[in-house]
């Protein structure tokens, strides 16, 4: 997985990209559909539309790299080698899920990974991120730190507050903004004064890079440089990647605040489509990706099985989880 | 015994443990050049430099922040807020991420970290400048809380702290800084547990609960009672969570009696906490209600003289136990 450097992509490597992209794409859909049907509860933050982002980012990333994302989580768990069955059986509150039910659909946790979360509040863990980075520079480790969030993060106390620290430390770590345009129901003109959010990359004395994230390959190669830019001593960069969710913000959001018109023109760009469509060029026949879409199919069928079948979470994980020394008088 | 300063055994303790620790390390406002704002930091820098002792720009949440990420990956920052008041603005960072991320993860996660500044109310430092913080972080699951009022217990309270696996909010005193008490030579490396109330004074009529300044309060008071014939017995808490209830109520079936001194106010606090533990667990045992002795349910005024009113005062403290004793 790791590269670093070189980044001509193969087409073996893109296939396992769309691989992946499509395995996020039906695990999305399988969630929606098992959220329709009341077995996931609270709030449900799909990637559908964004996948090559996540997938991108994580093909530019070592195994001990740290990732740090928001509560729309469940793609770059993915993406990142969390099995299917875990991130599916969060979702159900199931004893089998990555956070033993503890978290949810917004709190994905693989430490194994070092993928360190699944935040839920705007801009709260940029600083987190941060301190991981922070980290990996004091215990001279060649660790890179990714922190991914929206752009509606971009307005609040806590991620100027990260991001100034990361730029005067010169911490090793990449801010990437996936900006789907909308935070929650507002679009970006009326919340935030510029268009170009890598101009604040200048005032924290980092490198702003810029791009549309519907081509995974394109986003690997941007992270890569991103990277190694960290891992080489030469400070944060500050990625904007435009993109677009395809769904509401959350289940309970039917977008009317954006046209029809508007969503089919940005699905023309669909990252799984125009991967799929790539693979073609490359000489991949349709057979063979269709292939791949069946056995996607199969793992999702299978992690809503297993997720069904856990299970539930359990009450002595919870009692277990608050503190890791406990005393009698504690609560 | 040796007798040192408060300031100076809360700079001991840092010392010891960044000694002892390669993970630990100090980080916040002040804290290295300036020597920190109550030169409780005093000498770090110099001597284990500024990889270990880092100067922070003003911006709590963000170092806040760094320190939980740090804390999460393996490291084990004391991280100094100058004082508990700016605690506020990195609210967000303790109570969602440092209280929550053990949990949140199914417990894959700790977060070992000390988060320390002086507590209350300083001189006419006014409304923004007076908190006195612990009802509102005692009520958050995830965290414990500590409020050492003497130079032993801070010294041993803080390397236990830094030592924890868990998030910790330790509670110093800007009036505590200069207090002189007996603590144990260097090499005793003495380490004081959570959850363990101690007995400063013992008494036979009533019980007086107290942490941080106010213990002062109450031992003071309490000599006052005893030259007008009440001997009360006065308990410093040390931690509010964990919050040792035992010595409490085994304290309050002795004496029959209790007073509750604290700086913060009354509304939803540790004090009301602990009312509610002693009736439940000492209900036959008590001869009159508890009485509770908190700082006024005001925003702390500038004037020197409607602030010492809305501090608990000895007086205050001794009509209270008068009262409980019927006596008033």
């Amino acid at each position: 997985m790791a590269n670093g450097g070189d980044v001509a992509v193969s087409t073996e490597a893109l296939q396992a990209h769309y691989r992946m992209m499509q395995t996020i794409r039906r695990f999305e859909e399988e969630a929606a559909r098992a959220y329709a049907q009341g077995k996931i509860g609270g709030f449900l933050h799909l990637y559908i539309g964004q996948e090559a982002i996540a997938v991108g980012a994580a093909a530019a990333l070592r195994p001990d790299d740290y990732v740090f994302q928001t509560y729309r989580d469940h793609g770059t768990a993915l993406a990142l080698g969390m099995p299917a069955d875990a991130a599916m059986a969060e979702l159900f509150g199931k004893d089998t899920g990555c956070s033993r039910g503890m978290g949810g659909s917004m709190h994905l946790f693989d430490v194994e990974r070092n993928f360190y979360g699944g935040w839920g509040i705007v801009g709260g863990h940029v600083a987190l991120a941060a301190g991981a980075a922070f980290k990996a520079r004091y215990q001279r480790e060649d660790r890179v730190t990714v922190c991914f969030f929206g752009e509606g993060a971009t307005n609040i106390g806590g991620f100027h507050e990260a991001m100034s620290l990361a730029g005067l430390w010169k911490l090793p770590i990449v801010f990437v903004c996936e900006n789907n345009q909308y935070a929650m129901g507002t679009p970006m003109e009326r919340t935030t004064a510029i268009r170009d959010l890598t101009l604040k990359a200048q005032g924290y004395g980092m490198q702003g890079d810029r791009f549309e994230g519907s081509d995974v390959t394109r986003v690997y190669e941007h992270l890569c440089a991103a990277v190694d830019r960290a891992r080489g001593g030469e400070g944060p960069t500050f990625i904007e990647i435009e993109t677009y969710r395809f769904r509401g913000h959350s289940m309970s959001d039917p977008a009317k605040y954006r046209s029809q018109e508007e969503v089919d023109e940005h699905k023309k760009r669909d990252p799984v489509a125009i991967t799929r469509a790539q693979l073609i060029d490359a000489g991949v026949s349709e057979d063979a990706l269709d292939d791949v879409d069946a056995e996607v199919d199969e793992l999702i069928d299978a992690a809503i099985a297993h997720a069904d079948e856990a299970p539930p979470a359990k009450q002595q994980v919870m009692l277990d989880s608050v503190y890791v020394t406990t005393y009698p008088e504690a609560g | 015994m040796r007798e040192i300063r408060y300031r100076e055994a809360l700079n001991e303790a840092i010392a010891e443990e960044m000694e002892r620790d390669e993970r630990v390390f100090l980080i916040g406002e002040e804290v290295g050049h300036y020597q920190g704002a109550y030169k409780v930091s005093a000498g770090l820098l110099e001597r284990f430099g500024d990889r270990r002792v880092i100067d922070t720009p003003i911006a709590e949440a963000g170092f806040a922040g760094v320190g939980i990420g740090a804390a999460m990956t393996g490291l084990r920052p004391v991280v100094e807020f100058m004082t508990w008041n700016f605690s506020l603005v990195a609210f967000d960072q303790i109570v969602n991420n440092a209280a929550k991320a053990r949990l949140m993860s199914g417990g894959a996660i700790s977060v070992p970290i000390v988060f320390r500044a002086p507590n209350g109310a300083a001189k006419q430092v006014a409304a923004q400048h007076s908190h006195a913080v612990e009802a509102l972080y005692a009520h958050i699951p995830g965290l414990y809380v500590v409020a050492p009022s003497t130079p032993r217990d801070a010294k041993g309270l803080l390397k236990t702290a830094i030592r924890s696996d868990d998030p910790i909010i330790f509670l110093e005193g800007e009036l505590l800084y200069n207090l002189k008490g007996e603590v144990p030579d260097a090499d005793a490396d003495e380490l004081i547990p959570l959850g363990e109330a101690r007995v400063g004074r013992e008494g036979a009529d009533c019980t007086l609960v107290a942490w941080g300044p106010s213990y002062h309060r109450a031992l003071s008071a309490s000599a006052k009672l005893s030259e007008q014939g009440i001997e009360c017995e006065v308990i410093d808490l040390r931690s509010l969570r964990p919050l040792d209830s035992a010595t409490v109520i085994e304290s309050v079936r002795k004496t029959n009696r209790c007073v509750i001194v604290h700086d913060t106010w009354p509304y939803g606090g540790p004090g009301a906490e602990l009312v509610d533990r002693i009736q439940r667990d000492a209900f036959d045992y008590l001869d009159a209600p508890i009485g509770r002795v908190t700082g006024h349910d005001v925003p702390m005024p500038y004037a020197s003289e409607l602030e010492a009113q809305v501090l608990p005062t000895d007086e205050r403290i001794v009509k209270a136990v008068r009262r409980a004793a019927y006596q008033e």
